[in-house]
This record gives structure tokens, sequence and C-alpha cells, in this order.
């Protein structure tokens, strides 16, 4: 009722658009959240989206390069921040859609305990994580190693990931026997959990703030627009909850 | 250039050092039967060495992945060895590289075996050569160029190798960043100077690496006329 109230709105404002398309560049522990929400997006606005997957940090030095995003879901809000101040970014377009997890995780039932003592075990070769320089869980991950003084006894054990979905990769193989990963990874809705987690306490490590923003690519895209308007709603805050994300 | 800029140049050449004189001790009886074979599998297997040039390196970094890990065949024969697992180790760069690399290796002795004249190793064999002897005294001076290309394709290839190290490495300092994967680290964090001096250098590197390559391979046709 409300969408098509919403419809007629539009039509009699004459924005009723056709169909368009989002290139959306999504930061990797928020694709699988971001392909349920771009479905339903499309199911309501007819809009299509390209997504590309990756470490916000790459998407920054694409974006500055010229890529052709449109919009940035991105893993941190300094990144979008950044953005703006540099111009490739529309201001005032910022918001924060979610708050990050971090949790270790093993492919392994029971070898992560609930208070993640393990970390200081010997009983694993190799931690992954997300390569910090560029991805925000990576470096709320050595501050949880620091945190718990293992920062110099863990860092011959570290493998990185280029980003969070490959440091996922190398523990889900279980080539790393543990990784510190988000939550959105491996709690998926409706479907059981595999393996084990320690969620780790938030006072751990500084909050992972996720916001996006619409670039100057898109600044005339009604399409992009119509998307950073989803992330808001009500369905999208849903989905993003039942991955875990704080809010 | 960073310490660990250096630490991944050092790397880098040690990996292709040791794998192009793996390939080289491997792809030589290799290429030698390829070329003399008459067996019916012999375009089956020449289609196996020629693989990596035709798959993208993340295919076979996917796939070496899961062999070598825990669950896969080749990790649980090497934990079983006591070797431990390959992957995110200079050992697991090393199989990598071997299988990566292997055409442009095997493909140039390859070409200069089958282009040692049939009639001088016969000749060899009427002096009473035998067969190592022939290979070693005949076929291999015949063949020096194409172990010159081979050498210098298969440490050529394993230097300029990302898809897969990104795939296995895990991007350990002194252990498995290779200098490729240095320079999408300095890429993707915008580091773009540090970017430029690796990237230039591998430029620099490659130049001078194909200019020696055709200059030691260059036609000396002048001389042979002269000693005909």
């Amino acid at each position: 009722m409300k969408r098509a109230l919403i419809a007629v709105a539009l039509g009699t404002t004459g924005l009723v658009a056709q169909a368009g398309e989002v290139r959306v560049a999504v930061a990797a522990n928020f694709a699988g959240p971001m392909a349920r929400i771009g479905e339903a997006f499309t199911a309501a606005t007819g809009h299509t989206l390209k997504v590309s997957v990756g470490a916000t940090g790459k998407f920054y030095s694409q974006i500055v390069a010229g890529a052709p995003f449109e919009v940035l879901v991105a893993a941190d809000d300094e990144t979008p921040k950044r953005l703006i101040a540099e111009g490739h970014a529309v201001n005032g377009s910022r918001f924060t859609y979610a708050v990050g997890r971090l949790v270790l995780w093993s492919a392994r039932p029971g070898f992560v305990d609930d208070q993640g003592a393990v970390l200081a075990s010997a009983k694993f070769a190799h931690l992954a994580i997300a390569n910090p320089k560029v991805a925000p869980y990576g470096r709320a991950a050595l501050e949880v190693m620091a945190a718990r003084g293992l920062r110099e006894a863990l860092q011959a054990r570290l493998v990185t990931g280029e980003s969070i979905a490959q440091a996922h990769q190398f523990a889900l193989t279980g080539n790393a026997e543990l990784g510190f990963v988000a939550l959105s990874q491996v709690a998926i809705p409706d479907r059981p959990v595999t393996g084990s987690y320690w969620l780790v306490p938030p006072s751990l490590y500084g909050e992972i703030r996720q916001d996006a923003v619409l670039l100057k690519a898109g600044e005339k895209n009604d399409a992009a627009k119509a998307l950073l308007d989803h992330l808001k709603s009500a369905s999208a805050k849903s989905v993003i909850q039942a991955y875990g994300y704080g809010s | 250039m960073t310490d660990a800029d250096w630490t991944a140049v050092r790397l880098t050449a040690e990996l292709a050092g040791v794998t192009t004189l793996l390939l080289l001790a491997v792809g030589t009886p290799l290429a030698w039967w390829l070329a003399r074979t008459r067996s019916p599998l012999k375009p089956l297997w020449a289609a196996v060495v020629a693989m990596p040039i035709v798959l993208p390196p993340t295919v076979l970094g996917f796939y070496l992945l899961l062999l070598m890990g825990p669950q896969g065949p080749v990790g649980q024969l090497t934990q079983a060895l006591g070797l431990g697992r390959l992957p995110f180790s200079f050992g697991g760069l090393v199989v990598a590289s071997v299988l990566y690399s292997m055409p442009f290796v095997v493909q140039p002795l390859q070409q200069a075996f089958e282009a040692v004249p049939e009639r001088a190793l016969e000749a060899a064999a009427t002096l009473r050569a035998g067969p190592w002897d022939r290979f070693f005294t005949v076929a291999l001076p015949l063949a020096r160029p194409g172990f010159v290309t081979a050498s210098v394709l298969g440490f050529a290839h394993t230097v300029g190798e990302f898809g897969v190290v990104l795939m296995i490495g895990g991007n350990i300092p002194g252990e498995t960043r290779v200098m490729s994967v240095a320079l999408y680290d300095h890429v993707e964090a915008a580091e773009f100077a540090d970017a430029h001096r690796l990237a230039a250098g591998m430029v620099a590197f490659a130049l001078v690496v194909l200019v020696t390559l055709y200059w030691v391979n260059r036609p000396v046709r002048h001389d042979d006329e002269a000693a005909r």
C-alpha cells in the first residue's frame, strides 16, 4: 500500500524514471547482506546493481584513480570522510549503515572457546586477518591482540588476506586454523553457524562504524540516491541486524 | 625503497632462482621425452604442461589452496610425511611456482631438442657413443640456446607471478610476500611513491632480461657461413 502511494506520488511529479543501474563498491564484510538488500531494492524500484566486492582501502585507491563507482558501502567511516574532503564524494551524503562486529572464528567446531582463550594457546599455526593497512577489521584484529598482550607473540603466525573475504577464505579452507573475520560472514541468517567462534567484546577494539556515501560519479544518478535511501529503510535495517551488525 | 621492500625483492629472487633450478632438473628429461616420443599420449602431456599459459593463475592458486590444505590429498600427504602444510610457506610458493612456470621452461627446451638433427645423433651412435653420451655431448650443446631461453623465461615468469602467490601466500613478510604482492599492497594503501619504486624496478628488470636474452640468442648466421 505504502509502495503504491509512493509510486503514485512520484508518478504525479513525473519522477518515476525508467529502471536505472548503480555501480556500487561494497566492503567485503558486507557482501552477503548487500546481496539480500540488493534483491529487495531491485524488486521495489526496478533499479539494478552492479556490485564490486573488495577491501575498502583498495576502493579508495581505485576511486581516486577514477573508478566509475557511484556508491561506496565502506567498512569504516574514515574512507568516506576522506573521499568527501578530497572532493570524490558528495558532501552530506555520508551516513552510518552498520556497526561491525569482529569474531575470532575457526572452521573446526569446538576449537574456539567463548572467551577467546585459544588465542593464547599453541594449538594453531596460522591466524588469518584482513590486511590492517586497508581493512578496518584487520586493524581491529590487531587491537584485540594488543589488548590481550599477544601482539608480539602472534606476529609470526599471522597470515594476511587482501580483504576480510580472503582472510575468511584462508580460515574456511582450514589452511589457517583461526581467523579474525566479521560476524556477518559466519552468522548468516537462516543458516546454522559452522565451526566455532568467539564474539569479541567491542571494548577490546575501536568501534567499526561502517559508512556509506554517494560518490561524485553517482551524483546525477537517481538510482544511486535511491539505493542510499533504501539502505536506511526498515527492511534493509532488519537484514543488517539479522547479520549481527550493531546499529 | 624500504627495508620491507628489499626483503620482498630478495625473497622474489630466491623464489625465482630455486624454481628455475628445479624446473631445469625436472623439465629437461620431460622436454627430451616430449621431443622424441611417438607415444599416442604425447598431445595429452604437452597439453598438461601448457595449461598454466591458458589458465588464470587464480585458478591454479584456488586448487592448490584446496589440494594443499588440511583436507586436501596433498596436504594430508605432506602432513603424514611430517612436512606440515604448504600454503603460507616458502616451500608452498616453490611448488606453486614450479607448476606455474613449467611451460616457460619445458617448451623452449622441447623446441631446442626437436631441432637437434637426428643425423647428428645417428652419427654419434655409429661412433659407438651410448645414449647418455649422445645426450650430453651432442644434444645438450646443440640445444644450448633453448636452455638460455628456458632459464631466463622460467626465472622472469616466476618473478612476475601474482595471482597464485596472492591465493596461497598469505602475504607474510620475508616468507611469502614477493615483489608483486608488496607492490599490490602499496597500491591498495595508496602509497604510490613506494609502488612506483617497485614497479619501475620490475619494468627495468624485464627490459634487461629480455635484451640479454635476445643478445645471447641472436642469430650467428655470418659465423656459420664462414665456418662452412
